[in-house]
């Protein structure tokens, strides 16, 4: 009996070591191990700090107690948050469409280069992206500075009234735009001029010969042909847009009157620098369901081109 | 950075032969002293000052055989805070820790309470200033010990020049070096004038509007000047009341004076603004001039630190003290807080003072009179009044005396400059005060 139990046990070891065997051979199995260092990382660094800050976002400023839905209400009620998500919406549609717009004609600047000197062009022009944003927006703190201004400096050269780039409330906002416009454009420059480079010469060649114009090229070849890549660039570039902290945070602090603040900025100010962290995770959380409306749109894009090649 | 090794037997050992030394710090005399004690000390801007406080932490170490590290952070973008913030979620870090105005009553129930030595400290070196004890001192107990590392005093630094050419004020004569203050004139009346005279002068004063800590200390040294409080102690919201009216419409009649951009100021702007040779007068401690010297020695040759004009309800300079403080999950609190005791020394307190050029100002009353502030030059003592050797002015801090909490949401969003800036562009004044009652509301939740 003991002699049958044993081999009974053998036998169930030797299935089990089979099929353990077989599940590491199928390819599934091997891809998810191979990608487990990364879901472990994303489980890590992404997913345990979205979740703990869903739980801060609903504690009380004490943090000893759970308020649910809470902070949120608050913030409903509050009119400086309402001025945070105007601005923070101005500020990345504002930015996206500039950015989006200088990026495309910049492309076919670049494009239009003989490839001999093209390379140069392309090095030069993605400079402003490759720098570190908090070092180039210090440069721009400079020619920005309330009393110090170079910009300002070279306008007087020309008998131009000085500007308050960061003193007035519009002027504040534009320029914290054009900083983040001038950083992002050549992203969108590179991503189209790789989308130009993919649309076949045959295709202007009939146009032409159809008696198109520039801008019937541009309308009815170029731009179909670059929907997808036009799509995906900007909403990619919407959510990082909308995330932003270190432009404003260095050249405005949010200033003159928080008419400049975003939610990056608003969050930290409220969450570290006034010592109420749970009303800033729940600050910091507005930008989810905005940033879920992009990413759905971003990865629906991806599917639609994935199935139309 | 500083380290030894010591056994605990042997640190025992000394710390007994040492008791002696120590009068304030009985409570060192524990085994729990021993071992090692991680700081995190405020970077210094002047250069050399780090060096002094690394040297007597060590000779500190050395006596009571403990194995130290230091780390010196800034406090540029914030670091130190986010360090403290970090902290206090992970409750791990350093057993010492330096804090500046707000944070130890924002951090209160996670410090470790200082009744044991700072009782002892105002007994051997002076009472502290109502800022401190305001500041510091929660629901009855001590969080920290106030440090003389990085405390400052926000008062007006002038240019003795232009002050005396376009506002025909002797600001040396008003506050002569190594003598009482005769300032009686020097009121805020006396200063809008000065202010008008100055700017129509081509030398504005500087007086920032934004909302970092320089431009919120003026605005809070000038409102406590009118008397008015935007919360009282009790929690109570005051916005609307006619002393705010007063400060607002001050404020109003100064700001005309100003530099237009002020309202996107930080706190360098002013710094700037002096050492340029543009402004008649800052609010700053005397970083300002110190970096003059370096920069501009002829502007720094006319730079003049001295008490603050007085108001209605008084003569108030801002006043921004650091605390060290030691967490309640600190391993080693015990050496922490002997650590604490040390540097609130005299000869300590001095070195660190000197180090410093004079920047560092200890809480303490007994130590307002060192020689480093009545040498400092150029022009000789030029840093004479800057401790407020006489007493004549209450050293305050904007918001109080609102209850903690509160009183950190104003400061640190910067609700008086705001108010200031929104009345100046036209808003009617009941409006600005609504606004503010709005924010402030906003502020009392728990």
């Amino acid at each position: 009996m003991a002699d049958i139990a044993a081999r009974g046990s053998v036998a169930a070891t030797g299935d089990s070591r089979s099929s353990l065997h077989k599940l590491m051979q199928r390819k599934s199995t091997i891809a998810f191990l191979m990608t487990l260092p990364l879901i472990v990382l994303i489980l890590v660094l992404v997913a345990y700090p979205a979740g703990y800050a869903v739980y801060l976002a609903m504690l009380n400023k004490g943090m000893t107690r759970f308020v649910g839905f809470g902070n949120f209400d608050f913030l409903f009620g509050r009119e400086t948050f309402w001025m945070v998500v105007y601005q923070s919406c101005l500020f990345a549609i504002t930015a996206v469409i500039f950015k989006a717009i200088i990026g495309f004609v910049v492309a076919h600047f670049v494009h239009n280069i003989p490839s001999k000197g093209q390379r140069k062009w392309r090095g030069m022009l993605l400079v402003p992206w490759v720098i570190p944003p908090a070092m180039s927006t210090l440069a721009w703190l400079w020619l920005f500075d309330p009393s110090y201004s170079a910009l300002n400096w070279i306008l007087a050269g020309f008998d131009i009234e000085r500007i308050p780039w960061t003193g007035e409330t519009g002027w504040a906002r534009f320029s914290v735009i054009l900083v983040n416009v001038w950083i992002g454009a050549p992203f969108f420059m590179i991503m189209y001029l790789a989308a130009l480079k993919s649309v076949p010469e045959q295709l202007y060649e009939a146009a032409s010969i159809d008696g198109a114009a520039w801008w019937q090229r541009i309308w009815y070849v170029t731009l179909p042909m670059m929907r997808n890549i036009i799509a995906i660039t900007a909403l990619f570039s919407l959510i990082v847009t909308f995330a932003n902290f270190d432009i404003v945070r260095i050249l405005t602090r949010g200033d003159p009157l928080n008419s400049t603040q975003i939610f990056g900025t608003w969050a930290f100010r409220v969450g570290i620098e006034s010592g109420d962290i749970p009303l800033g995770s729940a600050v910091s959380l507005f930008m989810v369901p905005i940033l879920a409306v992009a990413a759905t749109f971003i990865l629906r894009d991806i599917t639609k081109r994935g199935s139309e090649v | 950075m500083v380290s030894r090794k010591v056994s605990r037997r042997r640190f025992v050992a000394s710390t007994a032969a040492a008791s002696t030394a120590l009068v304030a710090a009985p409570f060192v005399r524990g085994a729990y002293a021993a071992g090692k004690l991680s700081l995190g000390l405020w970077d210094h801007w002047v250069p050399g000052a780090n060096k002094t406080s690394e040297a007597l932490i060590k000779e500190w170490a050395d006596k009571e055989k403990v194995e130290v590290t230091i780390d010196y952070i800034t406090s540029q973008g914030n670091k130190l805070l986010l360090t403290i913030a970090a902290e206090g979620q992970a409750k791990s870090g350093h057993d010492m820790l330096s804090m500046a105005h707000w944070l130890p009553a924002r951090y209160a129930e996670q410090l470790v309470p200082v009744n044991d030595i700072m009782e002892p400290l105002i007994k051997e070196n002076g009472a502290v200033n109502g800022t401190v004890e305001y500041l510091g001192k929660v629901g009855g107990k001590w969080l920290g010990v106030p440090a003389t590392i990085g405390s400052q005093i926000k008062g007006p630094c002038s240019r003795i020049d232009l002050m005396k050419q376009f506002a025909g004020i002797d600001v040396q004569a008003m506050y002569p070096a190594g003598a009482p203050p005769k300032a009686d004139a020097w009121t805020l009346d006396a200063f809008l004038k000065a202010a008008e005279a100055c700017q129509k002068g081509g030398h504005a004063f500087g007086i920032g509007l934004g909302t970092t800590s320089d431009s919120v200390d003026s605005a809070g040294a000038i409102f406590h000047s009118f008397g008015a409080q935007l919360v009282n102690a009790k929690g109570d919201i005051t916005v609307k009341s006619d002393n705010v009216r007063k400060a607002l419409d001050y404020y109003k009649r100064l700001m005309a004076f100003l530099p237009e951009d002020v309202p996107a100021w930080d706190d360098a702007s002013n710094n700037k603004w002096l050492v340029s040779g543009r402004g008649a007068l800052i609010m700053n401690p005397p970083s300002a001039w110190a970096v003059a010297k370096r920069d501009a020695p002829k502007v720094a040759e006319q730079c003049w630190t001295h008490g603050f004009a007085s108001g209605p309800a008084g003569r108030f300079a801002p006043f921004i003290p650091f605390f060290w403080n030691t967490w309640n999950f600190s391993k080693n609190q015990a050496a922490a807080k002997s650590l604490m005791v040390f540097l609130s020394q005299k000869t300590s307190a001095e070195k660190l003072v000197v180090a410093s050029g004079g920047y560092d100002l200890p809480s303490f009353e007994k130590f307002t009179t060192f020689q480093t502030w009545a040498d400092e030059a150029p022009p000789k003592g030029t840093l004479y009044h800057y401790p407020n050797p006489h007493k004549h002015q209450t050293l305050s801090i904007a918001a109080a005396p609102a209850p903690h909490k509160i009183g950190e949401q104003i400061y640190t969003q910067g609700i008086m400059p705001q108010m200031v800036v929104r009345y100046y562009k036209g808003e009617a004044m009941e409006k600005t005060l609504d606004w503010a009652a709005k924010e402030i509301e906003g502020f009392m939740r728990n």
